[in-house]
């Protein structure tokens, strides 16, 4: 069990959330019925395959949905006590870039490449701070320090272009947490890093939010770097989050079958990556996903009820549970 | 950054002396120039005069280094037809067509800016398909045309407007408009497509990320960005203008360099037609200069890779 005091505690609680891409004939579930919490100071992963939702599931939570095209159609997202569904959008501003920051996957292209950096990680400073100025200028030496870049007075003047892939990254991170936000999404960052500068990142964003006591939402594919960074994990298959629990628990012991698939292609940590385990079959066309449980098509252990019917949530006590027929019935 | 424009300078001066070099080149090899220049059924000696007259008589090597010598002082010979200096008719009608330049290209950008940018801003709304009307008009209809139109209506119906040449203020707007109406629909698309590809972008999407307002994240993040290539197509407009000046300043009797060159090809007035050529070729190399160093200022990347 959780030893927290669950209510009180929990910074993000997602509830039943839907966002649909409203196309020419058809409707795109990207994220179809998403629900988990964050609890204060914790880092929680969302991995699954590549067009799971996870990107659209942390646009959503800043409701920053791809316009026109895409539409938050249904759900909850209460931060603390508020539920950012119900607020205005000049309410909203004031959540995003203060108490909740973003980061990026592809460091190349998040930063405006006509600005200096110094401009770039001011702003949120001023907005939302007040501060200007010197005084300014002092917070973001500071943050650009606390993610370690080296001269940070030089490099305050430079532009995104000056600057290399894993330090533009750092930059991006910078920008987020100069304010101190409540919680962190990090959207894959580290994907087109190579592996050393990744540890590095890695290793940084950790000890940032052990100091600062920050919440993170830590997107990926890779299981690997949710064993280094998270404390929870949910699964994430087309559109839906079929598992969630704690990290040593999963790792453990996966209930779900698609949970199992993705640990199978996960080499243990020191193992060579040269056996690179993939899931047979492809993950379904979110404009028609199919009745029933959506991985029974690619399932080693679908059995007839899973085509028929979406199996229910069946909690493993606290905040872990599964979608899955076998755990369902096994009880 | 004075490393880039001192780069920029010296490729300038090479355009200019490459487009001196070129006409003096064309002008030797149309055919002999003092037949050229003389009248048609002149003799013998009147050809041999003029032959003097504009040194033929010497090595290529030193006509070259003369016409050189000339240009860099300024002097481009006197018109054949009225025998006033090229460079005083130059001088008195370049400012006409230039102004009128100008206020085509203001025009242009003064609706293709606002337009593109709230057609990409708001797709296929009202607006976006106002803009796209007013481009396609401005394309399909040819300058003579459009302005003999404009004059008709606003001139002759309305009288709002003079319906020709060079005055007040009032009389910049019917040509100007004319001239720029035409490369306003490309002008359009460019910004809107340019916007659209911006606002699609990682670094947008993170402004807004930060909790700017619209107007900033529009304004300020994308703007800058959506603006280079219309900056570089703006160089191009202007050249497309010299052009379009040549029609537009019959059309309206604007006393520019256009109508110069209609004039003195007609009167087969070859100094005069060699000053236009050089203007036009040195206005459009200088145009480019301009602009490169307005880039230069704009985006960052660039600055120190000549
Ligand atoms: N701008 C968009 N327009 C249309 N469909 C999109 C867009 N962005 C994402 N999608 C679709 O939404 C689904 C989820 O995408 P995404 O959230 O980016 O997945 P992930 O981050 O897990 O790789 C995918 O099927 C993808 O094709
Ligand atoms: S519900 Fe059925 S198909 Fe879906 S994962 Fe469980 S066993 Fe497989
Ligand atoms: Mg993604």
């Amino acid at each position: 069990m959780v030893n927290r005091n669950a209510e009180d505690d929990i910074l993000l609680r997602v509830e039943g959330l839907k966002t649909y891409f409203f196309q020419r004939n058809a409707v795109l579930k990207a994220v179809d019925g998403v629900s988990f919490t964050v609890a204060q100071g914790e880092a929680v992963g969302l991995v699954g395959e590549s067009g799971s939702g996870k990107t659209m599931t942390c646009l959503s939570l800043m409701r920053l949905v791809p316009q026109p095209g895409a539409r938050i159609v249904e759900g909850e997202i209460w931060f603390k006590d508020e539920n950012l569904l119900d607020i205005t959008e000049h309410e909203m501003r004031a959540y995003r870039g203060h108490r909740m920051a973003i980061i990026m996957q592809d460091p190349q292209t998040s930063l405006n490449p006509v600005y200096s950096i110094g401009e770039q990680v001011a702003e949120p400073v001023r907005l939302h701070l007040k501060e200007r100025g010197q005084q300014a200028m002092t917070r973001v030496l500071d943050a650009l320090r606390a993610v370690r870049i080296p001269r940070p007075e030089q490099r305050l003047v430079q532009y995104p272009h000056q600057f290399s892939g894993g330090m533009r990254q750092r930059v991006v991170a910078a920008m987020g947490l100069t304010t101190q936000p409540e919680l962190l999404i990090a959207d894959e960052p580290t994907t087109s890093l190579d592996v050393t500068i990744q540890a590095q990142f890695l290793r940084l964003i950790r000890e940032l939010q052990q100091e600062s006591g920050t919440s993170v939402i830590w997107v990926t594919h890779d299981l690997g770097i949710v064993a280094q960074m998270c404390d929870r994990v949910n699964v994430m298959y087309a559109g839906r989050i079929v598992e969630s629990g704690r990290v040593r628990q999963i790792y453990k012991e996966p209930q779900h079958p698609y949970t199992r698939a993705l640990l199978d292609s996960v080499p243990l940590m020191g193992a060579r990556r040269d056996k690179l385990y993939q899931i047979e079959g492809q993950p379904p066309d979110l404009r028609s996903i199919p009745q029933g449980c959506p991985f029974w098509p690619r399932c080693p252990e679908a059995m007839d009820k899973c085509k028929e019917q979406y199996p229910p949530r069946t909690s493993l006590g606290g905040q872990d549970f599964v979608h899955c027929w076998l755990t369902e019935e096994g009880r | 950054m004075l490393k880039y424009i001192g780069f920029r300078i010296f490729q300038a001066l090479l355009g200019l002396w490459f487009i001196a070099t070129l006409v003096f080149i064309l002008s030797r090899s149309i055919g002999d120039p003092a037949e050229v220049f003389t009248a048609r059924n002149s003799g013998v000696d009147a050809r041999e005069i003029m032959a003097a007259k504009l040194g033929l008589d010497r090595p290529v090597h030193e006509q070259y280094l003369k016409f050189l010598g000339q240009l860099v002082r300024l002097d481009l010979g006197d018109s054949v037809s009225n025998g006033i200096p090229v460079t005083q008719i130059l001088v008195e009608r370049m400012p006409a067509t230039f102004t009128l330049g100008l206020v085509a290209l203001i025009f242009a950008l003064a609706l293709s800016l606002p337009l593109g940018v709230l057609g990409a801003v708001y797709r296929d709304s009202a607006i976006d398909w106002i803009a796209k009307v007013l481009a396609f008009l401005g394309q399909s209809m040819p300058p003579f045309w459009s302005g003999i139109m404009l004059i008709i209506l606003f001139a002759v119906v309305w009288e709002m407007l003079p319906p020709a040449g060079k005055g007040g203020w009032q009389s910049y707007i019917l040509p100007g408009f004319t001239l720029g109406w035409g490369v306003m629909a490309g002008m359009v698309r460019l910004v809107r497509s340019s916007m659209m590809d911006v606002l699609d972008s990682d670094y947008v999407a993170m402004a807004r990320a930060k909790g700017l307002p619209e107007a900033v994240v529009i304004g300020k993040h994308a703007l800058r960005n959506a603006l280079l290539p219309v900056l570089t197509y703006s160089s191009l407009v202007l050249g497309a203008f010299m052009n379009g000046s040549v029609v537009v300043e019959q059309v309206f009797a604007w006393p520019g360099i256009g109508t110069s060159a209609v004039q003195s090809v007609v009167r087969r007035d070859f100094p005069v037609i060699q000053g236009v050529v050089i203007v036009f070729g040195s206005f459009f190399i200088l145009i480019n200069l301009f602009v490169d160093i307005l880039y230069a200022v704009i985006d960052p990347r660039i600055k120190y890779t000549p």
